[in-house]
């Protein structure tokens, strides 16, 4: 299928452009991509560029497999799909490419399952493996446009590093919750420190120069996803993808090397860089959703990766060589203060808590200490310690803020729900109060900020971590208790 | 030249990617903010950051938002739709009806 003038390039791989866009279509071509050749724009030319075409997509997840369903049904020739981790059931819910038979297997092979009933035509290429700085360049080097579906900044700074140091243009996705972003990245590709004559395509470090601190990164797993969100990014990732390749946007502008531009094809115009922003509200069904095309700078001229004299600080040579450290950029190096800030005396693990704190005074009448558990209320909903009343943590620290600022001491009242009746001063001794969030770090700074607000009482109230969280509440003392 | 000190701009300013959680939740807010800062200097971006905190934000997790007196990396301001490096950046003076929207940037997937 790969007929047609391939070539090598400097980096000794296979470069797949261009490749000859004149053979007649098969009879089964024709058929299958029938509706989509007759959009205005595309037509056979555009058609064989997609079948001759090689595409990369690293994470075969959230948006990996609705991106990919959509490259594999347009035909697209070559689909390689990077991916170290196994199908797990709570990713059905929006790593759509998998199936519930396949749980446990490897992502790489399950979604390519998937897309073969899809699309037989097409060659797919397993890379059952994380991409890696050992890796990168090898795996990005085959192919003639990389999309990243990762779901981490460090593999988002290594990737578009390469793709900057191998000229491939990118087309960059992320999202979490209810908002998602996408961005075609290094488009027409340009290479690294090219400046004259620009405005020229900027890379993902153009566009986003620093990491938020690693206390800001939200993660799926650990801030959730919708469905719907990650898809749509997922496929509008594949729908920039067709774009660039039915329109020979993924050929490199005249370089600086020898080699003429192809012939037939037509100098690429540049793109004007835009982030797409898609967001919407669960609770406000008024405002269902926003999308918004925003307007985003060309290449920078002091950029890292791509800008004035970068050739001398990024080269592929040392990403292999660990240089730059994308995990210790990104916050991830490891040395960061692991919270431990509470003495012994502050802390008690569930078992303990079952045993010492709800066998003794936990059946009696009236309340004898309070579980104040401090996870948003959506994973609250699902349950928790008896008794347990929920104020989240951000509201917690609102509080806190508010009477440092008015200087007052708040009472236990002030703080807690107002359905715990414990008000000082109305005959009840101190009871003590636990705190229980969803991992065990959260809770150790509300016990701090408790003391810190006086509810302590100079000592003579017990308030106490429970340690680990409702993780360890599974772990030690309910194997059913719904943790997510 | 008198009243100027209490002449106020309307502006919409935005929130999206997760940085609404410490602005009440709400991602859309319609604000009057102060014409001028302090020493009589027309209102900018940056100035609009410093009084977003002091009299939008209800979390007290600031350093989400400000980091060493600048704005957290990992979060982008566009003034009305552009990446505001294509303004310039925190000396933007603001002007009735712009919207500034900050996001944070996102990475999972």
């Amino acid at each position: 299928m790969q007929n047609g003038g391939a070539s090598s390039d400097q980096n000794g791989s296979i470069s797949s452009v261009p490749r000859d866009t004149s053979r007649p279509l098969t009879e089964e071509e024709l058929d299958r991509y029938s509706r989509q050749m007759i959009v205005p724009g595309m037509g056979k030319e555009a058609q064989l560029r997609l079948i001759n075409a090689k595409v990369l997509i690293i994470g075969a997840g959230g948006l990996g497999c609705p991106a990919a369903q959509y490259i594999a049904g347009a035909g697209i020739g070559t689909i390689g799909i990077v991916d170290g981790d196994t199908v797990e059931r709570s990713n059905l819910h929006r790593q759509v490419g998998h199936s519930t038979s396949r749980i446990g297997q490897s992502k790489v092979s399950s979604l390519i399952t998937h897309l073969r009933g899809l699309n037989p035509l097409p060659t797919y290429v397993a890379h059952t493996t994380h991409i890696t700085p050992l890796n990168a360049a090898d795996l990005i080097s085959q192919y003639d446009l990389i999309l990243d579906c990762t779901d981490n900044p460090a593999t988002r700074y290594l990737i578009s590093d390469v793709c900057v140091l191998l000229c491939k243009p990118l087309v960059s996705a992320a999202s979490v919750q209810t908002s998602g972003q996408i961005i075609v990245l290094n488009c027409p590709p340009t290479p690294q420190g090219q400046l004259d004559g620009g405005p020229y395509p900027p890379c993902y470090r153009c566009c986003f120069k620093k990491p938020p601190p690693a206390n800001a990164q939200l993660s799926c797993g650990e801030a959730g996803i919708l469905g719907p969100v990650v898809g749509l990014m997922g496929v509008a990732q594949a729908g920039e993808a067709i774009k660039i390749l039915a329109s020979a946007l993924h050929i490199p502008t005249t370089t600086t090397t020898t080699s003429p531009p192809a012939q037939g094809v037509p100098r690429a115009p540049v793109v004007e860089p835009t982030l797409l922003l898609y967001s919407y509200s669960l609770t406000s069904f008024l405002s269902p959703f926003t999308f918004r095309a925003l307007k985003m700078a060309p290449r920078k001229k002091n950029c890292f990766a791509c800008g004035e004299g970068s050739k001398q600080r990024l080269t592929l040579e040392g990403v292999k060589n660990g240089e730059p450290n994308y995990e210790f950029f990104c916050g991830l190096g490891g040395g960061g203060p692991e919270k431990g800030v509470l003495s012994e005396e502050e802390r008690i693990t569930p078992r303990e808590f079952v045993e010492s704190v709800q066998g003794k005074d936990g059946n009696g009448k009236g309340k004898k200490y309070v579980v104040l558990d401090t996870r948003e209320k959506e994973h609250f909903s699902f349950g928790s310690i008896e008794g347990a009343v929920n104020l989240p943590f951000g509201k917690l620290l609102s509080k806190a803020a508010q009477f440092k600022r008015s200087g007052e001491t708040p009472k236990v009242g002030d703080i807690l729900p107002p359905e715990i009746k414990v008000h000082d001063g109305d005959g009840d001794e101190d009871i003590p109060i636990y705190v229980v969030c969803r991992r065990g770090l959260d809770s150790q700074e509300a016990v701090e900020k408790l003391k810190e607000m006086g509810l302590d009482k100079g000592g003579s109230r017990k308030i106490v971590d429970i340690a680990g969280g409702m993780k360890a509440w599974k772990e030690q003392v309910d194997p059913s208790f719904p943790y997510l | 030249m008198s009243d100027q000190k209490d002449q106020t701009i309307d502006i919409t300013v935005d929130f999206s990617g997760g940085l609404e959680i410490l602005f009440s939740n709400q991602k859309h807010h319609a604000l009057s903010v102060p014409a001028q800062d302090a020493q009589g200097k027309p209102a900018n971006v940056g100035f609009l950051i410093n009084y977003l905190c002091q009299t939008l934000m209800t979390d007290p997790r600031a350093d989400l938002f400000v980091l060493g007196g600048e704005l957290r990396p990992g979060i982008l301001c566009l003034i009305n739709d552009s990446d505001w490096e294509l303004e310039e950046e925190d000396a933007y003076v603001l002007q009735p009806g712009d919207n500034i929207l900050f996001i944070s940037t996102l990475h999972g997937g």
